[in-house]
């Protein structure tokens, strides 16, 4: 199939296969070696591009981009973040002044995120590029050099881009005796379209998606290319709830959810990285089942519901009552995950990630506490992990325990045995059962201290 | 003078834009075939029957080779001649090559491989230290043993012994840039091989070897690797020699390269140990004599693993002087990846046995570990003339690209004590290496090395006063009195690392230097560039040697068929060895062209000045180009060979001594951490280094190498856990699930210097090795998070490594009991 976007600002008709990735096109076929392949897993940053369109400007892992996801946009790679005659752009003088190379292979992708970040005047250097691994320089000077170029002019080729992408993207077309993927430009098409091929799998971000490809060599069958589903796309307030559309990105989501849910948007921010936020949607982390994603404890937690569809049926339920069984979740064939809505206020929640990185990490147990607390008497609880079962599961057990009872140490102490009656977790490669249940117990711990003021995050301690 | 300059990575305008050229961004020819290997998946038994019609009728599929069809072995091995290319039927770890599959894309050789059906006979798989002792199963007929003055008495007759045991995972190396080849067919049946290796004559060896052909038929060339760290010692073997066969094979050009993953699942590691100690001491911390026992999983075949063996125990000491020590080291043959070399090559490890060892001694003791270590220290160094021993003055840590930004009264590296006249010609000291009767004769080794250049005791004191550590270790006890969930600890710990291969012959390097017509040079050499900055330090000596800015010198990719006879890049001994051989080489041609213009001129050859681009001779100034266009015009060669060998060592590794070392690299590091103790979640806070790189050819690059190593050290003994289940089976291949650093996990403050002090042997412009050394100072992290776990109770946390938020958690509870 045909493809049609800016590359380096130049208009590009690419021949891809449907999950053909943006990577191999670059240096397979067009010749582009300066993207790298480091883990071809999205989770090492070395492919890492820019990509602009109608919501401005992001770094992506090249490697898990789908082609058809790049119609009608403007894709940047390290190449073009220099400028049109060669002169080379900020970040990059930086990095060689700051000695922020030392193999180089990391670099390309490291320059990217770092003129991305430059160009949305982002400070925060951390979280930037928590996406990209370096094994050589320690960091240390790949920050100096972030933090040299902090407020010097964004050169004029980095914004040209966002002046040519189309609002209307031609839509990738097939050639002879191939199937296209269908690319709908509505949730209304796409529920229709769903309906007649039920089998068929629907790409939004691509983040775990893309490994079904590039690790598993899995195929697709039919697909459906989400991300032109622009109303799928909206955070709308309705009342006390936010409804979040199942294509809002965790980047947007995160944007959004600072003010209500500070202690949600804390995790999202260690959700992924940002080159995974940027493409992540809220629906494909709920629809995709994991027991070990971080967005439905928290959305359990917050007593979030879910809105599914499917032609035009909708319904909705808890989140919770999604997840059925490890990799079984309550979604009829033709149904798609349409919304989440999100109380806008919660008294106290927390969430708390346990990883054994802090950063790009999937959690051993994630842990969101929500407990209505008046007059020192818990009122209401509700408590959900991710890590500690097949699905992402309420801690009923637990908040039985607490509810009724007074706010203190005893009362803390007295639930924790209940955690066992909840969890029976398993061991793997992230961490121990014995392990999971501990910290769960103790992040109950950490709640009540937290609520009391006391430092509990060696995040916030500074040196 | 070039030398000493802190000048940004030669490279580094080809990174950052995307044009450095690694293997696979190598154009190919037309008809390039692309391989991909099938692997084991059970780790241990016989191959009973492999079905590979899906993998040949896979698309794309142009071959698939399996052992019989190769034109022999094919031995992959850099030691022993135990690791054929493909399986001869017996199976021995998971991840093992079974067969070959020659496509004509990666994409299409990658999902073909993962067609193969294979029959097995299981048999139980070998996998852990208890299980193959248990077996005997081991390399070389027992453990090697070394020990240093009557261990039994003096241990018995020590008022206080105690003992312990410390475990450590191995580490994968994460280079960014996977194992890598691709051969090209030549004329005559040669081979020219591109391969991403920290050894190119050995690639050529194995490739010569596996074709039969003279190594004068092949040639490697590698231009620069995507990070090495010890991993493309050995491990680019297997694909250099498939792509070769291949290529042999169907005539056509072969590439390939892993997938992250098969790389992680096939290739060696870091070697995992553990560490059991007996300590006989008195009640000041006095160590009276030690005896450590190592074990360590070597994998399923001998790889590297005896050297890496050997420097662990050649390291058990790191800087205590030990009255009576027996080390005693077992190399267990596992079903698991055949471990390999890593960074510090088995040092690290031994030195940590030892830093764990006076951790717990201290602990025990009750007394502050920083006064049991500077008590054991080695002795310092004697003085020699010159005053080359007095301390230097610490330069600051920040930008080392802009001598602008100097502090005024601080030192430039190099220039406090000019090593070079104008010519360039290097002084000589006169005093010998070792001047005999300075030291105490007791200040040995366990393997009986006098030690005559210990710095440590000066670098201790000025890096625990830079680092304010007193009165910082007693703002986090008033801290921690005060928190109920969070706990800080801070801890020093030392590093003195023995520079040199301990295979004695390895350590000589050659050089090739050509000067054009228009006095632009071209310099080779058998090193290899993986990001060290190796090739700019060498370039930085070419330059200084010839008196021209290193812009008129180009690097050119290290190739067998210009320096033969390489040793691998490693042991940290790159610009030791290479910058010896390409001095040696440059001064070659240079006294060519300076007795060329003397004789002209009527003037004495050893007036003649090389410096600032221009040779002075007879008052008369040409650019060193006129000087090269004379000379040439005058039909004089201004091309030259160097060749360097490391003088003065001896080494006998069965008896466990001799000199194995020419002279020992130093650093010191203080780091603070703090710990959630419901979690055991925790956090560098700040680390603060000292670090011996001699007199630096190129501090910025130096220091790069002190914070990277550092880095990535501390990640070793954190979260960096390699997880096997009890099939064999590497649970954590890629890094959704193994955790090598990120950005923000490096200290918040990282303050780093270079002790500015001129190596006392006669190294290259008085410098010192850097590139191990620094790994190791990763330790004062693991010791730091010991410290912390100790606020929480008075027993000894005993913690193990990688100490991953799990085992910290599990280390309070045993502080607490």
């Amino acid at each position: 199939m045909e493809i049609t976007f800016l590359l380096n600002g130049e208009t590009v008709c690419a021949e891809s296969g449907a999950t053909g990735t943006l990577l191999d096109w670059l240096r397979e076929e067009r010749g582009l070696c300066g993207t790298k392949e480091g883990c071809n897993e999205g989770d090492c940053g070395a492919c890492t591009v820019m990509v602009t369109d109608a919501d401005g400007s992001r770094a992506l892992n090249a490697c898990i981009l789908f082609m058809p996801q790049l119609a009608g946009k403007a894709v940047r790679t390290v190449e073009g973040i220099a400028g049109p005659q060669g002169q080379m752009h900020p970040a990059q003088e930086a990095m060689v002044a700051k000695h922020g190379s030392q193999c180089g292979f990391c670099t390309p992708g490291f320059v990217v995120s770092m003129a991305v970040a430059h160009l949305n005047g982002r400070h925060d250097h951390d979280d930037q590029l928590a996406g990209n691994l370096c094994r050589c320089t320690g960091y240390a000077p790949i920050v100096r050099a972030a933090e040299a170029i902090e407020g010097t002019p964004v050169p004029d080729w980095m914004l040209a881009d966002a002046g040519k992408v189309g609002l209307d993207p031609p839509t990738p077309e097939a050639s002879v005796g191939q199937d296209p993927p269908y690319c709908p430009t509505s949730s209304d098409a796409l529920a229709r379209w769903y309906l007649d091929n039920p089998d068929a799998t629907l790409i939004a971000g691509a983040t775990d998606v893309g490994l079904w490809v590039t690790k598993q060599f899995r195929n697709l069958g039919p697909v459906a290319f989400l991300n032109r589903c622009t109303d799928l796309q909206t955070i709308t307030e309705e009342g006390d709830v936010l409804r979040v559309g199942a294509g809002v990105t965790m980047t947007s989501l995160l944007e959004v959810i600072a003010a209500p849910h500070p202690s949600y948007a804390e995790l999202i921010r260690r959700y992924g990285s940002v080159q995974v936020r940027n493409a992540a949607t809220i629906g494909g982390s709920i629809a995709n089942g994991s027991p070990i994603g971080d967005n439905a404890p928290a959305l359990i937690a917050l007593g979030a519901t879910l809105h599914l569809r499917k032609g035009d049926t909708r319904r909705h339920l808890p989140v919770e009552a999604f997840f059925l069984d490890y990799g079984k979740q309550d979604r009829a064939p033709g149904e798609f995950v349409e919304a989440v809505t999100i109380p806008r206020t919660a008294q106290a929640l927390r969430c708390y990630k346990i990883s054994k990185r802090f950063d790009q990490d999937i959690s051993a147990v994630c842990g969101c506490f929500n407990l209505t607390i008046e007059g020192g008497m818990v009122q209401a609880a509700t408590i959900a992990f991710g890590g500690m079962a097949g699905t992402p599961k309420r801690a009923s057990f637990v908040e039985a325990a607490l509810v009724g009872k007074t706010w203190d140490a005893t009362t803390v102490e007295a639930a924790l045995p209940a955690f066992a009656e909840d969890f029976a977790p398993l061991t793997d490669m992230r961490a121990s059962a014995t392990y999971r249940l501990e910290v769960a117990r103790n992040l109950l711990r950490r709640y009540r201290a937290d609520l009391a003021g006391e430092l509990v995050s060696v995040l916030e301690v500074q040196p | 003078m070039t030398v000493a300059r802190p000048l940004p990575h030669d490279a580094a305008p080809l990174h950052v834009t995307g044009q450095a050229r690694y293997v696979d961004d190598i154009p190919t020819p037309q008809g390039t075939l692309h391989l991909a290997f099938g692997l084991s998946t059970i780790a241990r038994g016989r191959i009973l029957a492999m079905d590979l019609e899906a993998v040949r009728q896979a698309e794309g599929v142009v071959a698939v080779l399996t052992a019989q069809d190769l034109p022999g072995p094919c031995d992959c091995s850099p030691s022993n001649h135990d690791e054929p290319l493909l399986s001869d039927g017996t199976v021995h770890y998971v991840g093992q090559q079974l067969f070959l599959v020659v496509a004509t894309s990666h994409g299409a050789a990658r999902r073909a491989a993962a067609l193969g059906r294979v029959n097995y006979e299981e048999e139980r798989p070998i996998l852990t230290i208890e299980a193959a002792l248990a077996a005997d199963s081991r390399f070389e007929d027992g453990p090697r043993i070394w020990t240093k003055g009557d261990v039994e008495a003096t241990m018995a007759a020590a008022p206080l012994r105690l003992s312990g045991s410390l475990e450590m995972g191995g580490q994968e190396h994460f280079y960014l840039e996977g194992q890598a080849a691709l051969a090209l067919p030549q004329e005559g049946g040669d081979m020219v091989i591109h391969s991403s290796t920290q050894h190119p004559t050995e690639i050529q060896h194995k490739v010569a070897e596996a074709l039969d052909l003279p190594m004068h038929a092949v040639r490697c060339e590698v231009r620069r690797m995507g990070g090495g760290f010890g991993g493309k010692e050995s491990q680019g073997n297997a694909l250099a020699v498939a792509c070769a066969v291949a290529a042999r094979i169907t005539g056509r050009p072969c590439k390939m390269r892993y997938d992250r993953d098969d790389d992680m699942i096939i290739t060696g590691k870091r070697h995992d140990f553990r560490i059991d100690y007996e300590i006989g001491h008195d009640a000041e911390g006095r160590i009276l004599a030690v005896d450590f026992t190592q074990y360590t999983r070597c994998g399923w075949a001998m790889d590297l693993s005896l050297p890496v063996a050997d420097r662990a125990m050649l390291h058990a000491d790191n800087a205590y002087l030990l009255p009576a020590a027996r080390i005693t080291s077992h190399r267990l043959r596992t079903n698991t990846q055949s471990a390999t070399a890593y960074r510090g090559f088995g040092g690290p490890q031994g030195m940590f046995g030892m830093e764990a060892a006076i951790d717990h001694l201290a602990h025990h003791l009750g007394l502050d570990p920083v006064e049991v270590r500077k008590i054991n220290y080695y002795a310092p160094m004697a003085p020699v003339g010159g005053g080359l021993s007095a301390p230097r003055a610490l330069r600051p840590p920040e930008d080392t690209s802009d001598p602008k930004k100097r502090t005024p009264n601080t030192p430039q590296p190099g220039t406090a004590q000019p090593l070079t006249g104008g010519g360039g010609g290097a002084v000589r000291y006169g005093a010998e290496h070792s001047p005999a009767g300075r030291m105490r004769p007791a200040n040995t080794t366990p393997y009986g090395m006098e030690v005559t250049d210990f710095a440590l005791h000066e670098m201790t004191e000025a890096l625990l006063t830079s680092s304010d550590f007193a009165q910082r270790r007693e703002a986090i006890a008033a801290w921690n009195a005060g928190q109920t969930v969070l706990k800080r600890g801070i801890a020093f710990s030392p590093v003195k690392f023995g520079i040199s291969f301990t295979l004695t012959h390895l350590n000589q390097a050659g050089a090739l230097v050509h000067v054009y017509q228009d006095g632009s040079v071209h310099l080779n050499h058998g090193g290899t560039e993986m990001g060290q900055g190796l090739f700019q330090k060498v370039a930085q000596v070419a330059a200084s040697r010839f008196g021209i800015d290193p812009s008129a010198v180009k690097i050119t990719a290290t190739d067998t068929g210009k320096v033969p006879n390489t040793s691998a890049t490693a042991a940290s001994s790159g610009s030791d060895l290479n910058g010896m051989a390409a001095q040696a080489a440059c001064d070659t041609i240079r006294d060519r062209i300076a007795t060329c213009l003397a004789e002209l001129h009527q003037a004495d050859p050893a007036s003649v000045r090389f410096a600032d681009g221009k040779v002075t001779v007879a008052g008369t100034v040409l650019s060193f180009a006129e000087a090269a266009q004379t000379a040439y015009m005058n039909r004089v060669s201004l091309s030259a060979t160097g060749f360097y060998k490391t003088p003065d060592i001896v080494w006998d590794r069965i008896k466990g001594e001799g000199r194995p070392f020419y002279y020992f690299a130093h650093g010191a590091a203080v780091t603070e951490v703090v710990i959630d103790t419901l979690t055991g979640e925790n956090r560098i806070l700040r680390a603060d280094i000292l670090h011996d790189a001699g007199a630096s050819l190129n501090p910025a690059l130096d220091i790069g190498q002190v914070e990277g190593g550092y880095v990535q050290g501390a990640g070793w003994l954190t979260t960096e856990e390699l997880v096997w289940d009890d099939k064999g089976r590497l649970r954590t291949h890629a890094p959704s699930t193994y955790k090598i650093p990120a950005c923000s996990d490096r200290p918040d403050i990282f303050n780093v210097a270079l002790w500015d002090a001129p190596n006392r042997s006669e190294t290259v412009y008085r410098s010192k090795a850097v590139g191990e050394p620094p790994f190791m100072l990763g330790i004062s992290a693991f010791l730091a998070l010991s410290k912390a776990i100790s606020a929480c109770g008075p027993g000894y946390p005993a913690l193990v490594a990688p100490a991953t938020a799990e085992k910290i958690l599990a280390a309070i509870e045993r502080a607490r009991s």
